[in-house]
């Protein structure tokens, strides 16, 4: 979408299209999304009443920076707001304005109709703002109640809690919303989906009006995004505002009752999910127009330059997780493998990278057995790795972007000579890397944690692919970044498997590994039980695959070479 | 995806580098800097309360301006204080160098002290054999103190990596162990038959650091702290084993990504690290002593974290911060006498600062930049 055309047409505020008694129930709306309809009722956003909050003009100016110019935002009560835009466009600032952690150059905050000052988080708290942040502000040692009630306590007398008011008042908030919980769990013991929950609750707990979620889903599985969802459906349906923050647009489309676009810390403009595609949405964050397809020509497989059999590899508890692999990835092609989380594929990709012991089976790269060699020997054979946990294993944030771009080529030359760094060396290998990677970064000095997600995956990338490879192994290379850098990477794959590279990707994207791969191996319980030609591939029976393990599931015709399971 | 979650969950899991802190040097060094200058208020304030209570019983707002003043006479006027500030700065330069270096791996090491007391025992053994030339002999003497520091900073090195033990743990034991073994050695298998209290023979003449400057009791030890220092920060930040360390300390998980064994690295870091501590107590043993008693008490160890925690775990930086514990430890004598505080203010004065620096946040919001909000994603991204 052009950025000058007018935006599709908002929702007016004012027009009571339908009151709030005809909303849809929310579980009948839950479930209609779940089965990818888009059936969200805009009416709910349109009640007759002032903006549960409105931000005018909003300018906050870093030394250097424009974070946010001006930005405008009306929010209705009981409304699901989707705030959209790449990493760095200024949303985080933004909010951060909201709940006190900033305040703004320009502009004002009104809640209610009023102006209103914000001066830190626990006056925003005290007006009704809540702020769930991405990274959960949560106590593991402590129990689900105390998390809820810390700062906020509910005393019996002037030394001790009043713990079972505060645990009735919970659970009865937690069914409001169409869960259980239980007050008196350890919240180290629970998954991250329901610690997000706790998060929300608390605060609701505070009595929230309005509701900040920043990047909500980016840690959840797709089935605890889809609970996610049911709840703030549901919150929204009893009045709470919310503020949905986010640069994935399927959800957005999915969620959202409007849309607004910040690039570049202004609002481009606003959409309504029931016209707009994910297309216009991604031109509209990006400024220019995205191929949300990944293009490429036929694969022109060559020899077999990866070769993995029966390979059986344990967790860190020891239980087996890849029980008896085999499969193998051909020069020039992408091999993708699908499954659902947990199936094995990263304790699979960590022994291929010589990160995790191989109990049983055998290995072997361009036909030489490398069956449990170490990293730094399958690294010097060509393989490069774009780890699935980029902050753990893929950078060290407190390094400069320059050192970063070097980690896995530091010990030889041109970087090391005689055992000694060659700073020269590096600088100019990060001189060359930037530019050509499109890494958003004011120097190579800078610490890499100062740069935005989509930039510190652009340094890994930048880094395995300048290498001489063979073999390209691509976990999750996308997961949490915004659309204009998920493009770029992909062309980066592409580019490489049409240079002769073998690539394996693994990716808990079904979309992703669709896309991009030629062929695919759905992996179940350790093993991979079918190849499918990409092809030729539906994503429905994949999806079978993936769920049930049969590959005998009806209507799969020919397109499915069945993997050799091993006795 | 759950496994991320929670860091800091898992009880006993300090990270030496967050003691650190960020920024750049210039940003170290005033947030030091006024750590430093904190504790010399709060220091100021307790000399007048000591001077309420003390003998003379007056209220006298100019006492600590008179005992400071005695501290920087006693320790910088004329080559016989400055040759005393020097001594006393050396050991504390080795062993701070220790706990850096550890600091950078990621590593604890508490057990400079008895890494240093090894590293004085064995001096002060291959010292004492008699016929070797000058140079020889002493050189001699040095690296066996640096064989020794090392021995014992490779046992909880290796247990860390092989076993998994805590090196805090394991070299606060190794302390003890280190004290009454050497204790025992010096009292019984080494003693020195002539001597009235239990201790290990004189260390030859040939092995004695030479004094630097005439008349006073200066030896060559600061000079080889000072060249220790610069060769520790260009392994640290000039090689590639330095980067490795650096990358382990930073990020285990990542080196070991990198092809590093964090393992391998631990143990050679802990050796390193052992060896410095160890090397000052030759030096001490070589330069000062000249032999090692049986009952060597010592607390070089222990003010070596203060020394590297102040000096931001830099060599360079360690070593003012060891110069400046120095002047105070070679100036507290001449203040008791110049104005009757007792020495133990500058104890105080010296735990003070170190509070300040490990409560460096507060000094943090203290400087104007610090009014950026850290890690703002759009700042940073844009800037």
């Amino acid at each position: 979408m052009d950025p000058s055309k007018p935006a599709p047409a908002k929702q007016p505020a004012n027009v009571p299209l339908s009151i709030t008694a005809a909303q849809p129930d929310p579980a009948v709306a839950a479930a209609d999304q779940a089965a990818g309809g888009t059936t969200v009722d805009p009416a709910v956003a349109a009640r007759a009443t002032a903006p549960a909050l409105e931000m005018r003009g909003i300018s906050k100016r870093f030394p250097g920076v424009v974070a946010n110019d001006g930005i405008t935002l009306s929010i209705q009560p009981g409304q699901i707001h989707a705030l959209l835009g790449e990493n760095g466009a200024g949303k985080s600032t933004l909010m951060n304005i909201l709940y006190g952690l900033l305040s703004p150059d320009e502009g004002e905050i009104l809640l209610d109709g009023k102006p209103v000052q914000i001066a830190d988080p626990s006056d925003a708290i005290a007006r009704g703002i809540g702020m769930v942040h991405q990274h959960f502000m949560l106590v593991p040692v402590f129990t689900v109640a105390e998390n809820i009630v810390l700062g906020n306590e509910t005393m019996a007398n002037a030394v001790f809690l009043d713990v079972h008011k505060s645990e009735g008042r919970i659970r009865d908030l937690a069914t409001q919303l169409g869960f259980q919980i239980d007050p008196d769990t350890k919240v180290g013991d629970l998954s991250v989906g329901i610690q997000q929950r706790i998060e929300i609750l608390k605060a609701l707990y505070r009595g929230a009006k309005v509701l900040i979620l920043d990047e909500p889903t980016a840690v959840l599985t797709p089935q605890e995004t889809v609970e996610i969802f049911a709840v703030l459906r549901r919150l929204a349906s009893e009045g709470t505002s919310i503020v949905f923050i986010s640069h994935k647009l399927y959800e957005v489309l999915e969620i959202a009752d409007t849309i607004t676009v910040i690039r570049r810390g202004r609002v481009v403009g606003e959409a309504d999910p029931k016209t707009a595609t994910e297309e216009d949405l991604a031109e509209m964050m990006v400024g220019r127009e995205v191929s949300l397809i990944v293009d490429k020509g036929p694969a022109h497989p060559g020899d077999v330059v990866l070769q993995v059999q029966d390979l059986v590899v344990a967790d860190d508890r020891g239980t087996v997780v890849v029980d008896g692999a085999s499969f193998e990835v051909r020069a020039g092609e992408i091999f993708g493998i699908a499954g659902v989380a947990g199936n094995g594929q990263a304790e699979l990709v960590e022994a291929l990278n010589g990160l995790r012991r191989i109990r049983a089976g055998r290995v072997t790269l361009n036909g030489h057995d490398v069956t449990s060699h170490s990293s730094r020997e399958l690294s010097e054979r060509g393989i490069a790795y774009i780890p699935g946990d980029r902050q753990r294993y893929g950078l060290v944030m407190t390094f400069p972007v320059e050192d970063n771009l070097i980690l896995t080529e530091y010990h030889h030359a041109p970087f090391s000579r005689f055992g000694i760094i060659d700073e020269r060396a590096i600088a100019k290998r990060a001189a060359e890397l930037i530019p050509a990677f499109d890494i958003r970064t004011p120097s190579g000095e800078v610490p890499t944690s100062t740069l935005s997600g989509g930039n510190q995956q652009k340094v890994i990338v930048a880094r395995e692919f300048s290498r001489d490879l063979a073999l390209l192994i691509a976990d999750q290379p996308t997961r949490g970044i915004d659309v204009g850098s998920i493009e770029f990477i992909h062309k980066q794959i592409v580019a490489k498997r049409d240079a002769g590279t073998a690539v394996l990707l693994v990716s808990a994207e079904l979309d992703e590994v669709l896309e991009l791969s030629d062929r695919i191996g759905i992996m179940y319980r350790g093993r991979l039980v079918a190849v499918v030609d990409a092809a030729t591939a539906e994503k429905d029976r994949i999806g079978l695959i993936m769920a049930t393990g049969r590959v005998d599931s009806p209507g799969l015709g020919t397109s499915v070479v069945r993997a050799e399971v091993p006795a | 995806m759950t496994e991320t979650s929670n860091p800091g969950a898992s009880g006993l899991n300090v990270d030496p580098t967050t003691l650190l802190g960020g920024g750049s040097l210039g940003r170290q060094f005033a947030v030091t800097a006024i750590a430093i200058g904190l504790g010399l208020l709060v220091g100021a304030a307790l000399i007048v309360l000591s001077g309420l209570i003390g003998p003379a019983q007056t209220l006298d707002l100019t006492l600590p301006i008179t005992a400071y003043g005695a501290v920087l006479e006693g320790a910088l006027s004329g080559p016989k204080a400055i040759a005393n500030t020097f001594n006393s700065a050396t050991p504390l330069i080795f062993t701070g160098l220790s706990v850096a270096f550890g600091f950078r791996a990621g590593l604890f090491n508490i057990g400079a002290n008895g890494q240093l007391l090894m590293g004085a025992f064995f001096a002060a053994i291959f010292g004492s054999i008699a016929g070797i030339p000058f140079p020889i002999a002493l050189l001699l003497a040095l690296f066996a103190s640096a064989v020794g520091g090392a021995l014992w900073g490779f046992i909880p090195g290796a247990l860390k990596a092989w076993r998994g033990a805590h090196e805090v743990v394991t070299t606060i034991m190794l302390n003890s162990t280190a004290f009454l073994l050497l204790n025992l050695l010096a009292s019984q298998v080494f003693k020195d038959p002539a001597a009235t209290f239990p201790r290990t023979p004189n260390v030859s003449t040939d092995a004695i650091l030479p004094i630097v400057l005439a008349g006073t009791r200066l030896h060559g030890g600061i000079i080889l702290a000072v060249l220790t220092a610069v060769a520790i920060w260009f392994l640290l930040f000039k090689t590639t084993l330095g980067f490795e360390i650096r990358m382990v300390g930073a990020n285990a998980s990542a080196a070991r990504y990198a092809g590093i064994r964090p393992g391998l690295i631990t143990i050679l870091t802990m050796s390193i690290a052992g060896g410095l501590a160890g090397i000052g107590g030759g030096v001490e043993i070589l330069g000062i002593t000249k032999s090692y008693p049986a009952e060597y008490i010592v607390n070089y160890g222990f003010d070596g974290i203060a020394v590297a925690l102040l000096g931001r775990a830099h060599p360079i930086g360690v070593v003012g911060a060891a110069l400046l514990f120095g002047v105070m430890r070679a100036g507290a004598a001449s203040m008791q006498r110049a104005t009757d505080i007792p020495v133990d203010i500058i104890s105080i004065v010296q735990g003070v600062i170190l509070l300040f620096v490990a409560a460096q946040v507060v000094i943090q919001h203290l400087l104007p930049a610090a009014r950026t909000r850290r890690g703002d994603p759009v700042a940073a991204a844009a800037a």
